[in-house]
């Protein structure tokens, strides 16, 4: 968690040396909060609530403070309820361009192939050079069959497809991979929720879970893309990638807040194995430790 | 939502400001406040924003403006014009070696667009009837070659790869051979997407450009990116020395603030912005449209229009 640090340093550094908790003190915990992408709004709430709880707590030692703050944090992204993968499940999985879909979906299909789960890829985006091949490539890595079509082919139809075959041979998990849309393309969000209720109306007895993908380096927008892909596939999870980065992703707080999709998993590298369930304790404390 | 209300946001300060006539320093203090969560809402750096809103203060604080009949449409006048200074004021043209061959390397973090506008810019540059040479350097996304070389069949440009290689410097060095070898006008390198903070990787791009030399070294950013946009550019810049910066993904519906935190530390001009998947979706980037829409001030401007 080396990327961590520069911020996590920043907080201690802030904390060891400011001694009083002055209004400068909030404005330099403002700054940090910002420049991690968590938003004005976010950013206040968070400070506001730090201060609140100092006050009835009646904080003063600098450790407490911190503990306060990633107190704060670690609630605010903590769902209520946590809901438990069920199987058989399809998972659609969509997001904005170039965000990490495609390599996130090689990266389940092996967490869940190490589970012991029969897996099952299907190649939704019939758009994109070579977006066949590339999950085709890593369906051979990893080990596990897909369901494909040629480019320009009708996604829905793949994904219907892929639901028949994954009945067919009892698979545990599908996995289904789409193009990458902006979310303000009324034309690309009327297919995907086509291809949102083909899934709905083919599941069958499997449970159908809807991830956004988010990259960890984008910034306010990220809450634009939740709006609206919420509203046309109503997401169950949110995988936040490229977390090696310097990038913090700090803008999953205030998509938490405002429209309640918790995160599920984070992508911390290019490989198969870097995909980790996410803890919003953990993220929390690699934000402030 | 927060985003929307930002130009009526300003609208409203500035005419509170406007009602009062003459200006105070409070007024003032009050107006770069509006700017400054502007700008953040916008995903302008914070330290960038710091030191813009600054200027700006300084510069509202001058005579000029406290005089004026109109000192809300000054400031936004201030902070137009300053924004637009920082993206480089004029549409800056790509430029071909004087004679010769031209080197172009694309850059940047992974999934923000190099693949595509390597296809884009082919696309572009035969329209200026220059013979292309796409060279795939990525060796690392799986089925990157293919993409590429789908692309450069949609465009019509060839593609030099060589899937035994796992040597992108290597790759580079061939593929610049090739391109002087059959007289292509310019050869575009396509790299793989990297973080900055991978120090191995952007070793391997300063190697890449040691051997081919290129004329231009563009990077590719993401318009949505967020705060990161600084840390990515100056690293970047600092490793390899951009000769400029390609934003993409400006068909979307984010202010892009990016373009201005990557402008206002590299000090490099944006060359184009990416206005959709197609290889046709390359467009001239306008320093002043980008300055209108970081700060949401399509209406506004139009009110100082009228006014
Ligand atoms: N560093 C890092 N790179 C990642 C991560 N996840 C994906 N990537 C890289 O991001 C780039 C884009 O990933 P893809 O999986 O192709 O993204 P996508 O969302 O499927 O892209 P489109 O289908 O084109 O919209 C590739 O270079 C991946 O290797 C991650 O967690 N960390
Ligand atoms: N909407 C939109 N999508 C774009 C634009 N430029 C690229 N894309 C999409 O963004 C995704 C990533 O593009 P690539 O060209 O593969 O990005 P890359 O930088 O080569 O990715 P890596 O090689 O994995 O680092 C693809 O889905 C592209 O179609 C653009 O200007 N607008
Ligand atoms: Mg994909
Ligand atoms: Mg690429």
């Amino acid at each position: 968690e080396k990327t961590k640090k520069s911020f996590s340093g920043k907080i201690d550094q802030l904390i060891n040396y400011s001694g009083v908790y002055d209004e400068d003190f909030f404005e330099e915990l403002e700054e940090i909060l910002i420049l991690s992408d968590i938003g004005y709004e976010s950013t206040q709430r968070i400070v506001e609530k730090t201060r609140e709880i100092m006050t009835t707590e009646n904080i003063t030692d600098k450790q407490e403070v911190k503990k306060a703050i990633k107190r704060v944090v670690r609630d605010m992204l903590t769902e209520e309820g946590k809901e438990e993968l069920e199987t058989p499940a399809v998972f659609l999985i969509v997001g904005v361009n170039g965000v990490g879909k495609t390599t996130s979906i090689a990266k389940l299909a092996k967490m869940f192939k190490n589970q012991g789960k029969s897996v099952m890829l299907a190649a939704g985006d019939t758009f994109r050079a070579a977006a066949v091949e590339q999950l085709e490539t890593w369906a051979g890595r990893v080990g596990v069959p897909i369901i494909k079509n040629a480019q320009g082919a009708d996604p829905s139809s793949v994904l219907y497809d892929a639901l028949q075959a994954a009945k067919t041979k009892q698979v545990d998990v599908l996995l289904c991979d789409t193009a990458g849309r902006l979310h303000n393309k009324d034309n690309l969000m009327k297919e995907l929720a086509k291809m949102n209720k083909i899934i709905e109306n083919n599941a069958g007895h499997f449970h159908v879970y809807r991830y956004l993908v988010l990259d960890a380096t984008s910034g306010s927008n990220a809450v634009n893309q939740a709006q609206v892909f919420h509203e046309v596939t109503n997401l169950n999870g949110i995988i936040l990638t490229k977390l090696d980065g310097s990038a913090k992703g700090g803008i999953v707080i205030p998509i938490k807040y405002m429209y309640d999709i918790p995160v599920r998993y984070v992508g911390v590298g290019e490989g198969l194995d870097d995909i980790q369930v996410f803890e919003p304790a953990d993220f929390s404390a690699i934000l402030f430790e | 939502m927060a985003f929307e209300g930002l130009s009526g946001k300003l609208q409203d300060t500035f005419k509170k400001l406007r009602g009062k006539g003459k200006l105070t320093e409070k007024d003032i203090k009050e107006a770069t406040r509006e700017i400054k969560l502007a700008l953040l809402e916008a995903d302008v750096n914070f330290k960038v924003v710091k030191k813009f809103v600054a200027d700006i203060n300084e510069r509202s604080m001058g005579a000029e403006v406290l005089k004026s009949l109109t000192p809300g449409q000054q400031v936004i006048k201030i902070v137009k014009d300053e924004m637009t200074r920082l993206l480089g004021e004029k549409p800056v043209k790509l430029d071909y070696a004087s004679k010769g061959l031209t080197g172009l390397m694309l850059v940047g973090l992974q999934g923000a667009g190099k693949t595509t506008t390597a296809g884009k810019l082919a696309n572009h540059m035969k329209k200026d009837g220059k013979k292309v040479l796409l060279v795939a350097c990525d060796v690392y996304r799986p089925a990157a070659v293919k993409q590429l070389q789908v692309v450069g069949k949609q465009v019509d440009a060839e593609v030099y790869s060589d899937e035994t290689s796992k040597d992108p410097v290597q790759i580079a060095k061939d593929g610049f051979r090739f391109a002087r070898e059959h007289f292509f006008d310019v050869v575009l390198y396509d790299t793989a997407g990297r973080l900055q903070i991978d120090e191995t990787l952007m070793e391997e791009l300063a190697k890449i450009k040691e051997e081919v030399a290129p004329d231009h070294i563009v990077l590719n950013i993401d318009a949505m990116t967020g705060q990161e946009a600084v840390q990515v550019a100056e690293t970047f810049n600092e490793k390899i020395d951009l000769t400029g910066v390609i934003l993409t993904k400006l068909d979307g519906d984010t202010r892009g603030g990016a373009a201005l935190s990557v402008s206002a530390v590299t000090g490099k001009p944006i060359l184009f912005a990416g206005m959709g998947e197609k290889l046709t979706d390359l467009e001239i980037f306008y320093p002043d449209r980008m300055a209108s829409r970081i700060l949401g001030m399509g209406d506004v401007l139009s009110f100082i229009e009228k006014a």
